[in-house]
């Protein structure tokens, strides 16, 4: 792996109270690439993305262990407010706020202090180009972004979230409540956007991880129930020659 | 394990691919003996069978795509699908050539041979036995063995040289017969590609097995 | 087959019965009282106050100036400290890791549950024992609005409880992910997501102050003058209507001022719908 490396989780481990989730785990991912997190449910690949932005705060009881780094630095010592303006975040099911599709994409901007409305409306403009939605919506930005199509929601999320120029974007199933013609058009997306973003992405699809992502890591629960890393390498070589059985049987529909 | 269907699909296609090798390498063996024996009935009968063998290599082509564009195989399944498109295409190909011998033995036509045939049963022996070696090598997944057959295309190119440089003095002996030891001579040079042929089909039990492209000619 | 459709057309004839009667003796009600009370109904009526008396003389001009006072000062005391609480209830409490603050919380739950169902009086008894003689506020606005506000804060907290979980988690994700802290997330995103169910279950309350009178009978007093200040007792229309069957002769008017009180109702209960409908149809726009 030659790329320069954006974020890198070092020998992080993540507790339910007693219970270890992620055991133990380390991987980087390189800037400007898009790294896909793929394993069976409860693996602990979405626990692991959540890392990331340090998502996992909110809940009770959650404790951590290792580091994850971002440009070099403990996330967990960088101010979460700012951090997260870092590392930009798109949810598994569209959630649009109830609000105009304006006010949504503005609204990260207002929060770090953008006010002027004419400010606002060149990083609306800008945000939706960049989540290719803005043809689809331009002459009605005063519209609720609920009325949008699924697809479009999910576009204008990513919009949202790039509003705030994040370095990283992590997407947690961004497609898997769309359907395929609406999942391809997040995936062209997601090539585009690795231009100027660097990209995780947890997937349920293994076939989507194939068509996207420059790496692939693979995540597999241990007999103690704890989310293990398996395998990360080049997506290409992961589906064409993975070192490790498991992984194979994983990735050729033969798990379990 | 799942995909059990899928699995037994698999199976069931390389096994279609065992048995066409099996019949092209029976009528390679029997090309060049109804050559030797002057079987004219003998050669039309592998020029038909050849027929066969190419619808049966067509159908598993067929097969093959349906499996990549219904089940997405992906690692060693993907490898080993890609591989039985191949070797199928070196076996279609090895078929040819036992029918080019074939319809030559038809040229030349009955009667005696300008010379008795020493060297070309040989080559031809070599060539089968390593064809049988490298089909087994694939459907076992031996890739110790697929790594040791091309070896033995050396005594085959020996013995076609060999070949070569007796049938070129028979063409100054007999000047009159310089059209049929050239068909001969055609003859050896298609059993030396057959050795070529099998070399490949290791190179892609390899592939299967390891995931390495290697070049083993 | 036939046994089965008979069954089921049994079943059908029998809810719908149930609903019909159901209807009926609302109509009868609401039509009974309008009978009786819509001919009393003057301009004259809405713009007099009562003079006193045993024959009930005059109209209702000051119970509506007291109802609405009643209203607006309950719920300035209720809602804040409900939905506060809700808030509290539902978006902080749950992420605390302390055992003393999460017991707490599960006895605050309790208590909200069950003053939710304590009859109306107990709250008066308490507000006559609290405010009027306690504190010394005497028959007052202020009394009786404070004890009004017992009432109401366990269906603010729950309505409101109801409203911010109905809020999707997924806008509660978004906004932190975009880093926004707690406070601007409940502020800007799921305030205004949960507001319709919020101001419903304002709207109900203000529904409850209106129709209240055991409360009222124990710490407004019964004072038939328009209020002046928060000191001031008064009577609220429902007060109006216990006093006129009660301790006068004029059962007709007590009738003309339930008419008015039933329509204030309803009006309150279109205006919900109102409110509701206009918001949902903006939000799907």
């Amino acid at each position: 792996m030659t790329a320069e490396i954006r974020m890198r989780a070092v020998d992080y481990s993540l507790f339910y109270g007693d219970f270890k989730a992620l055991n133990s785990i380390s991987l980087d991912i390189p800037t400007y690439r898009i790294s896909a997190f793929i394993g069976p449910s409860g693996c602990g690949k979405s626990t692991f993305l959540r890392s990331f932005n340090r998502m996992n705060d909110l809940i009770p009881g959650v404790t951590t262990s290792g580091k994850v780094l971002l440009d070099g630095n403990d996330v967990s010592k960088e101010d979460v407010v700012n951090l997260r303006r870092k590392v930009g975040m798109v949810f598994q099911r569209p959630n649009p706020f109830p609000k105009s599709i304006f006010d949504n994409v503005a609204y990260g901007p207002r929060l770090h202090g953008t006010k002027n409305r004419s400010d606002l409306a060149v990083i609306v403009e800008r945000s939706l180009k960049g989540a290719a939605l803005w043809d689809e919506v331009k002459d009605d930005l005063g519209k609720s972004g609920m009325s949008l199509s699924g697809g479009q929601q999910q576009r204008l999320c990513i919009a949202r979230a790039i509003a705030v120029e994040p370095e990283v974007i992590l997407m947690d199933e961004p497609a898997s409540a769309l359907d395929p013609v609406a999942t391809l058009k997040i995936e062209e997306l997601m090539n585009v956007l690795k231009k100027n973003y660097t990209i995780a992405i947890v997937t349920h699809n293994m076939q989507q991880a194939a068509r996207v992502s420059d790496y692939t890591a693979f995540l597999l629960t241990d007999e103690n129930r704890a989310g293990n890393l398996i395998e990360f390498g080049p997506t290409k070589q992961i589906f064409t020659t993975p070192s490790d059985s498991r992984t194979e049987d994983y990735i050729s529909g033969r798990f379990g | 394990m799942t995909r059990e269907s899928f699995d037994r699909e698999l199976q069931d296609v390389k096994r279609k691919l065992f048995q066409v090798t099996g019949e092209v390498r029976k009528n390679l063996t029997a090309s060049v003996k109804y050559l030797d024996n002057r079987d004219m009935q003998g050669a039309s009968m592998i020029i038909e069978s050849d027929e066969m063998v190419n619808l049966k290599c067509l159908e598993i082509e067929e097969r093959c795509l349906n499996i990549i564009a219904t089940q997405q195989p992906v690692a060693t399944d993907l490898r080993l699908l890609f591989s039985i498109l191949q070797i199928t295409t070196e076996v279609e190909r090895i078929g040819d050539y036992a029918k080019g011998i074939a319809r030559i033995s038809q040229k030349i036509g009955p009667g005696k041979l300008v010379k008795p045939l020493v060297d070309i049963p040989r080559m031809e022996e070599i060539a089968g036995l390593m064809l049988d070696d490298a089909i087994r090598a694939f459907t076992e997944d031996d890739e110790q063995a697929a790594r040791k057959i091309p070896a033995r295309d050396m005594q085959i190119d020996v013995l076609y040289n060999q070949v070569h440089r007796v049938l070129l003095t028979f063409t100054m002996e007999k000047p009159t017969n310089i059209e049929e030891i050239m068909m001969l001579d055609w003859v050896a040079h298609n059993i030396e590609r057959v050795g070529a042929r099998v070399v490949n089909i290791c190179e892609r039990v390899i592939f299967t097995v390891t995931g390495v492209s290697v070049d083993l000619n | 087959m036939n046994r089965r459709a008979l069954n089921q057309n049994a079943a059908f004839a029998m809810f719908w019965i149930a609903g019909a009667v159901a209807v009926l003796i609302m109509a009868f009600v609401v039509g009974y009282i309008m009978l009786k009370g819509l001919p009393g109904i003057t301009a004259d009526f809405f713009t007099s106050s009562p003079r006193g008396g045993l024959s009930g003389e005059g109209g209702i001009y000051s119970t509506i100036v007291t109802t609405f006072y009643m209203v607006v000062v309950t719920l300035a005391f209720a809602v804040p400290f409900g939905v506060g609480a809700a808030i509290y209830l539902t978006e902080y409490s749950g992420t605390s890791e302390s055992r003393m603050v999460l017991k707490l919380v599960s006895v605050a739950r309790f208590g909200v549950e069950t003053l939710a169902g304590v009859p109306s009086i107990i709250f008066g008894l308490f507000g006559y024992a609290l405010f009027v003689s306690a504190l010394n506020f005497g028959f007052s606005i202020l009394s009786a609005s404070m004890a009004g506000a017992c009432l109401i804060i366990p269906v603010i907290i729950r309505t409101t409880e109801e409203a911010l979980k109905a809020v999707p988690t997924g806008y509660r994700e978004a906004s932190l992910a975009l880093g926004a802290n707690r406070w601007e997330t409940i502020w800007k995103v799921i305030l205004p997501s949960a507001f319709r169910g919020i101001s419903t279950g304002i709207l109900l309350s203000a529904g409850r102050i209106v129709s209240e009178t055991a409360i009222f009978f124990v710490t407004l007093g019964g004072s038939y003058r328009v209020p002046h200040s928060l000191m001031s007792g008064g009577r609220t229309m429902a007060l109006h209507v216990y006093y006129l069957a009660m301790e006068t002769r004029a059962f007709d008017k007590a009738m003309s001022t339930a008419a008015v009180l039933v329509g204030l109702i309803v009006l309150m209960n279109l205006s919900i719908n109102m409110i509701t409908n206009r918001i949902s149809a903006k939000e799907y726009k």
